[in-house]
């Protein structure tokens, strides 16, 4: 019957498609981004955010990065709390991405200073050598449109105000990205209850190791520490180690669990084995007198 | 007599152009292969790779996959309806319209004017194009099947409208944006809304452009090559009605694990294990019907291409379905498994049904013998060989790569830095670069042999070796 009539096959073919996409795109409607939904805490973006979220976009930036922290061990150890729909209710459009060619950045936000973000844009192999990613310095010559910036805000009717349109005169598009991804999955605060509680005394396992021992180790410091602390401890974003005085179970603290509001992220994920060895080598050297 | 009448000077054109955009897509995809490797070959702001990937994909799927919709569409009307083109100046139009929107698509993508969502990155002033092109072609082909002069409708024809109709919803929908200015706009949903929107329309363009589609030319070209008909016509119409209606529920399994509410990706999960029946149903339509003709596999080099081609088709609504439940992946997805995944659509399955169509049409709609089939051969190891290179290799990398994300230590901390996992992929990466340069020289042999074909081919016989009839 409708193998001979054309208009009866275009029917039915839209009523066959129409089924799943009623029920599993259409209906989700009502219950996603609902009061249910939301988050307390969770605000649109300012101005400058909302630029360097467009900037993100313009480039292309969700090709090789995702934003989106799935409820899964290896997931949350490496990046942080998963994340939540009631936090990308101003997201338009959402920015999850498929593919990690570089990390996720769902929780990018507060996890560096901002120094280190300029630094890593303008040229990310200085900070992490044998990346991928393309160099952003260029951005950095771009300026604002701060006209064009305050249409974006009345399309998307987030707030703003006139002093905050113009102080954007002057930024640079590297000073918007930077703002964005400092904001990104910062709404909640789950840094600090992420932050693990060390219980009972903590004991150096390495204690009273030799120099000579340590071979292998300075690998561990050189890919996740020299990028701030400089390559012999001289300080560049971070403070200078050399010759810093920390005790054992001091340092072990701050690399295990970081700084928060002071730039130093959480190495937590290495294990207390790796954060072991490094507190160790951080010691020894600052002892050493030798490379002064 | 009736030959005359039929538009092939339209059908010449899309294969012309279309060929073209798949060069551009096949070009994009070896350089920004090697943009992986080497990020000194990102030249800023326009040749970066966050710029040229949409390039690569959008030239792919609007240019050369649909350009080749357009062509073997545009042939199998008339031929199946037995009646001209509706309306040659619509063609026509169809034609330069489609030409001018994805020049349009390319320079806008270069310039950064994005949207983002993926296989739709293209700003509204192209989506509203692109709505135009799909209307003049969609009243074509059916205002032709409406004046058909076989009042049976053939399998082909089933499917070729519920594409043209599931495109038009996807493409439709998926669009809905607020315009800033003329080149950014901001879409209509937000966040997770958005991104089940997105998804929807990204499974189900691959249903609607890239399976149903191939599945019309299988259908067509599969009997018209080897001479016999489809196996069991009951199966084509439980396999055609099964799979666009369960198509649509699937888009979800893009999102296992997401902040996308859990039934509609249980949903997900589960239609898209059931869909391996209907996309097995064709699957075995096709070898059935090779029955007592596989000898053609050695000795039609057209049959060899529809039978690898379905044969990938198999294998991908297969490896689908597994990295659609949902502990398979929580380990593969975000890996290099999942280009690995689509390229085998893609380069395996899409193209091979392509090629094999192209090659059936160049006779006869320029009258003139295809120049070397040596070379036909030789293109079909070639774009096979680098296919499997791509694939196998992004497979296993994905492999490794997940197994390193998950792995922990005794303490239950990570054993490995996100770094310490990203170079060892560097390796792999160069062996699919290598893939993609072998299936370069595949597509090269392609259009010499095209080339050669249209300037001082031999004469075509006439081609009273095949059916005329309705298969």
């Amino acid at each position: 019957m409708w193998e001979k009539k054309p208009v009866l096959l275009l029917v039915m073919a839209t009523g066959a498609i129409l089924v799943g996409t009623i029920i599993t795109m259409i209906l989700p409607f009502a219950w996603v981004n609902t009061e249910a939904d939301r988050i307390e805490g969770v605000t649109p973006y300012t101005a400058l955010q909302q630029e360097g979220r467009d900037l993100y976009i313009r480039e292309g930036c969700n090709n090789c990065h995702t934003q989106t922290v799935r409820p899964l061990v290896s997931d949350v150890l490496r990046y942080g709390e998963y994340s939540k729909s009631g936090e990308f209710v101003y997201d338009r459009p959402f920015l999850w991405g498929s593919k990690r060619t570089g990390p996720d950045l769902a929780r990018l936000g507060g996890k560096y200073p901002d120094s280190w973000h300029y630094k890593h844009m303008d040229s990310p192999r200085t900070m992490v050598p044998k990346t991928n990613m393309p160099d952003y310095g260029w951005i950095a010559k771009n300026q604002l449109d701060p006209q064009m910036i305050q249409r974006k805000m009345e399309t998307l009717g987030f707030p703003f105000t006139a002093d905050e349109i113009k102080a954007l005169a002057g930024k640079t598009e590297m000073d918007a990205m930077v703002a964005y991804l400092q904001k990104l999955g910062s709404d909640i605060p789950w840094r600090n209850t992420a932050k693990t509680e060390i219980v009972g005394e903590l004991i150096n396992p390495y204690a009273g190791i030799s120099h000579e021992e340590m071979e292998g180790w300075e690998e561990i410091y050189e890919d996740n520490c020299s990028a701030c602390h400089g390559e012999h401890m001289e300080g560049v974003i971070g403070p200078e180690l050399d010759g810093s005085n920390y005790e054992d179970n001091e340092l072990f603290e701050i690399i295990f669990n970081g700084i928060p509001d002071g730039g130093m992220p959480s190495f937590s994920s290495l294990g207390t084995d790796k954060v072991w060895k490094l507190t160790n080598f951080i010691k020894d050297y600052s002892r050493d007198e030798d490379h002064h | 007599m009736e030959n005359q009448t039929y538009n092939y000077a339209i059908v010449r054109s899309f294969v012309t152009w279309s060929v073209i955009w798949g060069l551009v897509a096949v070009l994009v995809g070896v350089i920004v292969s090697f943009q992986m490797i080497n990020p000194d070959l990102n030249f800023p702001p326009y040749f970066t790779f966050g710029r040229l990937r949409p390039i690569h994909t959008n030239a792919g799927i609007y240019g050369w996959a649909v350009g080749v919709i357009f062509a073997t569409f545009l042939y199998m009307v008339q031929r199946l309806c037995k009646v001209p083109l509706w309306s040659d100046k619509l063609a026509k139009f169809q034609l330069w319209f489609f030409n001018i929107t994805i020049i349009a698509s390319a320079v806008t993508l270069l310039l950064g004017y994005t949207t983002s969502k993926e296989y739709h990155e293209m700003e509204w002033p192209i989506d509203v194009m692109i709505v135009i092109l799909w209307v003049a072609f969609a009243i074509n082909i059916i205002m032709t099947i409406m004046k058909r002069k076989d009042e049976q409708m053939y399998i082909s024809l089933w499917y070729m409208m519920a594409s043209i109709i599931g495109v038009a919803i996807l493409f439709l929908v998926n669009s809905a944006a607020e315009p800033v200015s003329l080149f950014k706009s901001y879409s209509a949903y937000a966040g997770t809304n958005d991104a089940n929107v997105e998804w929807w329309f990204g499974h189900n363009a691959v249903a609607m452009a890239l399976t149903a589609p191939p599945l019309a030319m299988f259908y067509y070209f599969l009997p018209k090559s080897t001479g016999v008909p489809i196996y069991s016509h009951r199966l084509s119409i439980i396999a055609f009605w099964s799979l666009i209606f369960m198509y649509l529920w699937t888009g979800a399994h893009h999102l296992l694990w997401t902040p996308v509410p859990d039934w509609i990706q249980t949903l997900a999960m589960g239609f898209s294990i059931m869909l391996i029946a209907p996309s097995w149903g064709s699957v075995f339509n096709g070898y059935l019907s090779m029955s007592g003709q596989w000898h053609q596999m050695r000795e039609n080099y057209l049959v060899k291409y529809l039978i690898l081609g379905i044969t990938f088709y198999g294998l991908q609504t297969l490896q689908g379905p597994m990295q659609a439940i949902r502990t398979f992946s929580a380990f593969i997805h975000y890996t290099d498994w999942v280009p690995a995944h689509i390229h085998m659509g893609t380069m395996g399955w899409v193209s091979m049904i392509a090629f094999a169509s192209l090659y059936f049409l160049i006779p006869r709609i320029y009258g003139r013998e295809v120049y070397s089939i040596p070379l036909a051969n030789l293109q079909f190891w070639l774009i096979l060989v680098g296919q499997l290179i791509w694939s196998i290799s992004l497979w296993v990398a994905g492999v490794l790569q997940a197994g390193m994300w998950n792995a922990m230590n005794n303490d239950g901390s990570l054993t490995y830095t996100f770094m310490e996992t990203m170079v060892e992929m560097y390796p792999y990466w160069w062996a699919r670069a290598f893939g993609g340069l072998i299936y370069l020289a595949g597509l090269l042999v392609f259009i010499y042999n095209l080339y050669m074909t249209v300037n001082g081919g031999k004469p075509a016989v006439a081609q009273t070796a095949t059916l005329e009839g309705r298969a």
